[in-house]
């Protein structure tokens, strides 16, 4: 099939950036859109042009590394699909394709396609973990969980933190994300002791990075490749209320 | 030059504790005295890092992607075994040890591969205490599953993205010593030299992959956990940025590479569909403990599996390995799966497939228990296949994935370059020539989190803190090196993509030194890599400039290499003329087609030195005694 790209292209942070059209020819459905991508730029590099950067690393949509917003939804149409996922057999013959990257203020355009996302590590970074030393824990069977415990706690966890969630909120919210990790702690037992100081600290945090707040609008559900759910930002504030209680 | 491993004396359970009672420690008030690099931060990096920080060293992280959460082993599936005999099946740190010994086809140090399975039920309980959240059965204990060359249920899981849960909990503990200070996270940084000073490995030279700048860092001892080079074959389950530069840039500073063409073919990705395609997709092999894999009995038969009846379909890992039927390990169950298809009798798109069918499992389980188990990998498939495998047994085919290769270590994860520390996938210790399913995470966590903080301490305590810096001459060496290096590259202007002699390697590799090796496709091979090596540096073209973001200069660095790295392996793999594990030379195979190993001439592990360009590899050995087990004929029957 034969597309036409408008691509957003930015050299660097100061740049202004805008939109560059182009043809993509002869693609195959069962490509996927990152490696349709690849071919545009394999003939851009033979032209002599700068091919279009943009991030990827598992390709297997894992390890969160590609984001790009597609006719204005990030990762694109398909549901819990990231891009790196997507396959050019949901795209009809003669489609026009609006690329861009995922917008918001806490993450400052890099080039082209990639964003910095250091402010989602700086979440994690506040106190999204157990602080356990390696070594001297007890035996893993010691602590029981129930089954359904763990498997919510799993539904947290699935997070990759592609960043789509950001990129869709109109308040470029970080909660989804927040609340993900706040949830998946907190729902185990070896997360409880540290749970009312950790959802303080990791929210604090998210606003301190420029992330906005939620009101919400559920875009970040609707957008994400785990189908991570809006309860756990229920949840979230659930701890939170504790934790001040407790203050 | 023979190579002492360095193995502990007295017997093998306790050889581990010997060591750790004789080794030397630093003086906590000294530790922060003391820098370390590591480079890579998957689950050997990042645990070990983490680990390291909170004994008091200080520790920088080097790493390409933006965030430690990216490295690959996010993307292991499966599972983690440990010899926690929870099921009461019959477990114990002994099976696994002879469990993964035999999975490796005796070519892998004993004592090392005990200590693995001694450590293994440590990292279980560690990844609790950090809140991963293993599957877990209705009275809140750790569920397990079964995995290839096993027949004892072993495997630790979080769903299918076991490998994600671990690695997330290892980034937490990594990002709390960040916060607390001991650790330096350096991203979009890749590692382009290592720098050896007085025949001790004492820095790196990297390259900020944002603005182009080379730096040079230096450290009291430095770590690579880079993980593999199975991207030599292009098409492979490794992340696109997965290389060997880190390691190939060791070996060229003296760090002996050991085993090279141990490389594994998994068993069940996701079949090739066309040129263009970037990389292949790993079905986990858990989907062997539910799903039953066969071909047509005829050749050629193109009607749809439904239309296929029971007795005209050959479950040939069934029929040919019935004690472990659909669970043989990885190397087996692939070649298996090369010959049915060789015999014409493969399905789907040319023919280059195999069936792994759920039908009976659904019928025997129901859907729910198999969307329980698998969902995950049933979504994935379709997403990517666009079939149902609820309905139609999915396509599968054997594609790189994993390398046992790695650099030479001794005992205490050390190489012959003193001061440099292999861990993970990076080195070769453990798996010999073939490793089980879900002894990866193992592997890369117990090195991290259990061996390298003892052993470092050893080197450490030797060496006095501080003493180089990079103002020593062999790091602006080093530097201008580089630099020419990324120069050259940019300067060739050609007309070939360094993706195009990506794929051109990889296609060659696959064909002449892939599932199976001969003498002639090795050496066909040994001169067609130089060739092309050639054509490479004359007709590269690669776009943009070097002091800004340019992803296609990162893409050439790595292929450069790998046309190097691919010159090694096809000479380990002529060298090893025996069949064993992963490594399957034609011309030693029983008439049935099984590998035939020969323990005479061949039971020791092959550590390459280099020489120069262009000048021959030396050939060091290290003998493999095995005083523990007998070496059998390694048997899935
Ligand atoms: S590249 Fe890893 S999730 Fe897309």
């Amino acid at each position: 099939m034969n597309l036409t790209l408008y691509v957003w292209r930015q050299e660097d942070r100061n740049d202004k950036g805008r939109l560059v059209q182009y043809e993509a020819r002869d693609i195959s459905r069962d490509v996927s859109f990152l490696e349709m991508l690849d071919i545009v730029n394999e003939g851009l590099v033979k032209k002599g042009d700068d091919p279009i950067s943009f991030d990827s690393d598992c390709r297997e949509g894992i390890c969160g590394m590609c984001g790009q917003v597609v006719n204005g939804v990030a990762h694109g149409p398909r549901k819990k699909t990231t891009v790196c996922q997507l396959h050019m057999r949901h795209f009809k013959d003669g489609d026009t394709l609006y690329i861009e990257p995922f917008r918001a203020r806490a993450f400052p355009v890099i080039k082209d396609l990639i964003v910095d996302r250091t402010a989602m590590e700086k979440i994690i970074e506040s106190g999204g973990y157990i602080s356990v030393h390696t070594g001297g824990v007890p035996d893993g069977n010691a602590v029981l969980i129930a089954k359904r415990d763990a498997d919510a706690a799993m539904d947290a966890a699935e997070c990759i933190g592609c960043g789509a969630c950001i990129a869709a909120c109109p308040n470029g919210s970080a909660m989804l994300f927040t609340a993900a990790k706040v949830s998946h702690l907190a729902m185990l037992p070896q997360g409880r002791i540290e749970a009312g100081s950790r959802v303080c600290v990791m929210t604090e945090e998210m606003l301190k990075q420029g992330f906005g707040n939620c009101s919400n609008h559920y875009e970040c559900e609707a957008v994400c490749p785990k189908g991570i759910k809006v309860r756990f930002i229920a949840k979230l504030y659930r701890e939170f209320i504790k934790a001040k209680g407790n203050l | 030059m023979i190579l002492d491993g360095k193995i502990p004396s007295g017997p093998l359970p306790e050889k581990w504790d010997l060591r750790r009672a004789e080794m030397k420690l630093v003086n906590p008030a000294n530790k922060r005295k003391y820098r370390i690099i590591v480079i890579g931060a998957g689950l050997a990096g990042s645990s070990a890092a983490a680990s390291l920080g909170e004994l008091g060293y200080n520790v920088d992280v080097f790493f390409f992607q933006d965030s430690p959460r990216r490295a690959h082993s996010i993307a292991a599936q499966g599972g983690i075994n440990a010899a926690k005999n929870y099921p009461n099946d019959g477990d114990s740190v002994e099976r696994l040890f002879h469990d993964t010994i035999k999975g490796g086809d005796f070519r892998s140090r004993e004592a090392n591969v005990y200590r693995l399975a001694q450590l293994s039920c440590g990292i279980i309980d560690q990844a609790v205490a950090q809140g991963v959240p293993f599957a877990r059965d209705y009275a809140g204990y750790l569920g397990t599953r079964s995995f290839g060359g096993a027949q004892v249920s072993r495997t630790f899981y979080a769903r299918g993205q076991t490998g994600q849960q671990l690695l997330l909990g290892a980034y937490g503990a990594l990002l709390r010593q960040v916060k607390l200070g001991t650790v330096n996270l350096h991203p979009r940084t890749e590692m382009l030299d290592l720098v050896v000073v007085n025949g001790e490995a004492k820095g790196v030279i990297v390259r900020d992959l944002v603005t182009g700048a080379i730096g040079s860092f230096a450290a009291d001892a430095v770590c690579l956990c880079s993980g593999g080079y199975a991207n030599v074959f292009f098409l492979t389950t490794n992340s696109i940025g997965s290389s060997v530069n880190a390691t190939w840039r060791a070996y060229k500073r003296g760090a002996f590479f050991a085993n090279p063409c141990f490389t594994q073919i998994h068993p069940t990705c996701i079949p090739v569909t066309g040129e263009h395609q970037a990389k292949l997709t790993l079905m986990s092999e858990s989907l062997r403990n539910d799903g039953r894999v066969w071909v047509p009995k005829l050749k050629g038969d193109q009607r749809s599996p439904e239309e296929i009846p029971e007795s005209e379909r050959d479950y040939f890992l069934e029929r040919r390995y019935p004690s472990y039927g659909n669970l043989a390990a990885r190397d087996v169950s692939s070649r298996a799966a090369k010959e049915v298809c060789d015999q014409g009798r493969g399905v789907g798109p040319g023919g280059r497939g195999v069936y792994l069918d759920f039908a009976d499992a659904i019928r025997r389980l129901g859907a729910d228990t198999i969307r329980e188990r698998y969902g995950n990998l049933f979504e994935m498939y379709e997403r990517i296949t666009d079939e149902n495998a609820y309905n139609r047994p999915m396509r599968i085919y054997p594609a790189p994935h994993y390398t046992m290769g790695g650099l030479w270590v001794d005992y205490n994860l050390e190489s012959n370059v003193r001061g440099l520390f292999v861990l993970g996938e990076a080195n070769f210790s453990d798996h010999g020539a073939n490793r089980l399913g879900a002894s990866a995470l193992m592997q890369g966590l117990a090195d991290g989190y259990f061996i390298l903080p003892y052993t470092i301490a050893n080197y450490l305590a030797e060496t006095k803190p501080g003493v180089i810096t990079t103002h020593f001459s062999e790091f602006i060496q080093s530097r201008e090196e580089v630099s020419a290096f990324t120069n050259k590259l940019l300067s060739v202007k050609g007309k070939r993509t360094p993706a195009e002699f990506h794929r051109e390697l990889g296609k060659l590799m696959w064909n002449n030194v892939g599932m199976t090796r001969s003498e002639a496709s090795l050496k066909e091979a040994l001169q067609k890599i130089p060739a092309l090596r050639e054509e490479f540096w004359q007709n590269v073209l690669v776009a943009g400039a070097g002091m800004k973001l340019n992803q296609e200069l990162e893409r050439a660095g790595r292929v450069a290499d790998l046309l190097e790295f691919g010159e090694l392996l096809t000479r380990d793999a002529l060298q090893r003329d025996e069949s064993c594990g992963a490594h399957f030379r034609v011309e030693h195979r029983t008439p049935d087609g099984e590998a035939v190993r020969n323990d005479k001439d061949f039971s020791y592990v092959s550590a390459w030195g280099y020489q120069g360009d262009g000048r021959e590899p030396e050939l060091h050995k290290e003998p493999l005694a095995f005083e523990n087990v007998d070496l059998a004929v390694r048997s899935y029957k």
